[in-house]
């Protein structure tokens, strides 16, 4: 598990980063994610924007749990489309301004990760992903039957994107984007919160050296159901964006590869570097659009390539890599 | 609590530990008792069940059978965070530490071990500073003032193995468990091992696992020797090491080695 964790980056290096980043250096940084945010749908065809910013969440999402814990879920697609189907059937039914069908989604995810984590953080290692993979698969199958209510094959259709009337909002994917932002950044600020909290310290501390903190009196545990539950709902709010933004939910959402999708994301951004999530969702949905777009229709080979080219030659990750650099370069 | 106490209170007891490894027998039967604000040595051969012992003492490891008794309560199958929260410390044989964290965030992490801060996700970590009287206060005394903000994963051995003292204090025990707390360690290091281990044994109960007879003369009020998973011998040092059944143990240890 640890090497897992830690393959991102060494030992001095990661003291390094955490060290070495002056306030302005964070505040550049800041200003930089935010700019591109603000500016993405004018360069790219916001409903693609809007994919970007929800992987990216997602990504994130996931990063807290497999970078910050150890814990690599294979099954996270449970949360992701049992948010989406969520979201559509509060904002079908109920008619709720999106945002709130959204949060509705999102805990919904989080209800239905705690029994899920209950049962799945008592394994670590493979036996970790295999029972969040099995659950999530479980959902997938129940989601197909209950056809009733979820449409089943044909997925669910007609998701509605009320904002208080705002025609421009509910209407135009370029301002939806806008309106929907404010939610990705919000779980975003939250992941960088639970991170930086003496929460996060506790769960570095697990991952590095499980035994040592329960010698020192952490319930182990409890501190890995409840960051399984807080990356549930992360990638709820991005799964319910992802819903809305789309206007129907398809059943793949909840499909293990949907699950494959957000690791591969993590891993080529970076593991355990949090927004490294960011530029592995953002590349993947580019590069598979612009493949979709021009009627190549192996995007998963294509896909598989870079993640087996970024695995084997730059094994920190995308961000990870950059990170490594930027601190070698100031060090000769 | 409701058993009769007639001799100084018991920080420690076990009746009829044993612990079975598939067929394999690795602690049996061990009757212990550790008086309160004495210090108790483990001693014996290489396989002889020590660290065995240990993990069953925290909870590590589930015994086969027996009970285990901390200051009158029963913890036996007690996970090993709540043993902690009963003043139980423990530090480990192998130096047991977080990579990533430097010294400062280790004793920082121990110190909030027994509170429920650590569950507080939706407040900043800067939280953890707040106790920094405390945690100068204990790297001053395992002597890693200059190291405290320096990476934990770059320190020597000896330093490494002092820090984990430091956790170990964090947790304010009563009763600590060193899991051969000179491992490994020079002489230098040794006698300073021993100078801080005399110290923080001053006001509570410590039981302590080595190999370094000279550590254990030096510490310990009273010593166990174990062989093979059972009590050996038992009693004050210089007893004990003048016990022939011990001598021929260690002896034929050492020359089989």
């Amino acid at each position: 598990m640890t090497s897992i964790a830690t393959a991102g980056a060494s030992v001095t290096e990661q003291h390094a980063a955490i060290a070495g980043a002056r306030p302005w250096q964070r505040l550049v940084l800041l200003a930089v994610g935010l700019l591109v945010a603000l500016g993405l749908p004018w360069f790219v065809y916001p409903p693609v924007a809007m994919d970007i910013a929800a992987w990216a969440l997602f990504a994130v999402a996931l990063d807290l749990l497999l970078g910050y814990c150890g814990l690599l879920s294979f099954g996270h697609a449970a949360f992701w489309g049992g948010s989406a189907y969520a979201t559509g059937l509060i904002a079908i039914h109920l008619g709720v301004p999106f945002p709130l069908a959204v949060l509705g989604g999102a805990v919904f995810a989080m209800i239905l990760a705690v029994p899920i984590g209950y049962l799945s953080v008592k394994r670590s290692g493979i036996y970790f992903a295999m029972v969040t993979l099995a659950f999530a698969q479980m959902l997938f199958f129940i989601a197909n039957q209950a056809s009733s209510l979820t449409g089943g094959e044909n997925g669910l259709q007609g998701v509605p994107r009320s904002f208080f009337g705002i025609e421009a909002v509910e209407t135009d994917a370029f301002f939806f984007y806008y309106a929907a932002l404010p939610i990705i950044l919000l779980g975003m600020w939250a992941a960088w919160r639970i991170v930086h909290s003496p929460f996060g310290r506790v769960l570095v501390a697990i991952r590095d050296n499980a035994p040592r903190a329960r010698a020192l009196g952490y319930d182990v545990e409890r501190y890995k159901l409840i960051v399984f539950v807080l990356s549930a709902g992360l990638s709820g709010l991005a799964g319910g964006v992802f819903a809305v933004s789309h206007g129907f939910v398809a059943l793949p959402e909840l499909h293990w590869t949907t699950s494959g999708e957000v690791v591969l994301m993590t891993v080529l951004g970076g593991i355990g570097t949090l927004w490294g999530g960011v530029i592995g969702a953002g590349l993947i949905v580019m590069l598979a659009d612009y493949l979709a777009s021009s009627g190549f229709d192996g995007i998963g080979i294509v896909t598989g390539g870079v993640f087996v080219t970024v695995v084997l030659l730059f094994r920190r990750g995308i961000w990870g890599t950059a990170r490594h650099l930027w601190l070698n370069r100031k060090r000769s | 609590m409701t058993s009769t106490t007639p001799t100084p209170r018991c920080a420690l007891r076990t009746e009829g530990l044993t612990k079975d490894f598939r067929g394999f027998r690795a602690v049996s039967s061990v009757d212990l008792e550790v008086a309160e604000g004495t210090v108790h040595a483990l001693v014996g051969p290489n396989g002889a069940g020590k660290t065995t012992l240990f993990n069953l003492l925290t909870g590590f490891l589930k015994p086969t059978s027996g009970r285990i008794m901390v200051f009158g309560d029963d913890v036996t199958g007690m996970a090993p965070e709540r043993i902690t929260h009963r003043g139980v410390a423990r530090s480990f044989q192998i130096t047991s530490l977080f990579e990533n964290l430097t010294p400062r965030e280790h004793v920082e992490i121990a110190l909030q071990g027994l509170t429920n801060q650590g569950l507080r996700f939706w407040r900043s970590e800067k939280l953890l500073g707040r106790r920094r009287d405390e945690v100068d206060r204990l790297l001053a005394e395992v002597g890693l003032t200059e190291l405290a903000d320096k990476p934990t994963g770059l320190m020597a051995y000896g330093q490494k193995r002092a820090l984990e003292l430091a956790l170990v204090l964090a947790v304010e025990p009563k009763l600590l468990l060193l899991d051969e707390p000179t491992a490994g360690m020079g002489i230098e290091d040794v006698d300073r091992t021993i100078e801080l281990v005399r110290r923080i044994a001053e006001g509570r109960t410590v039981v302590f696992v080595d190999h370094n007879m000279h550590v254990v003369g030096q510490l310990a009020d009273r010593v166990t020797v174990l062989q093979q998973g059972s009590v050996l011998a038992e009693g004050p040092y210089d007893e004990v090491r003048a016990d022939p059944r011990v001598i021929t143990a260690y002896l034929g240890e050492a020359h089989s080695a």
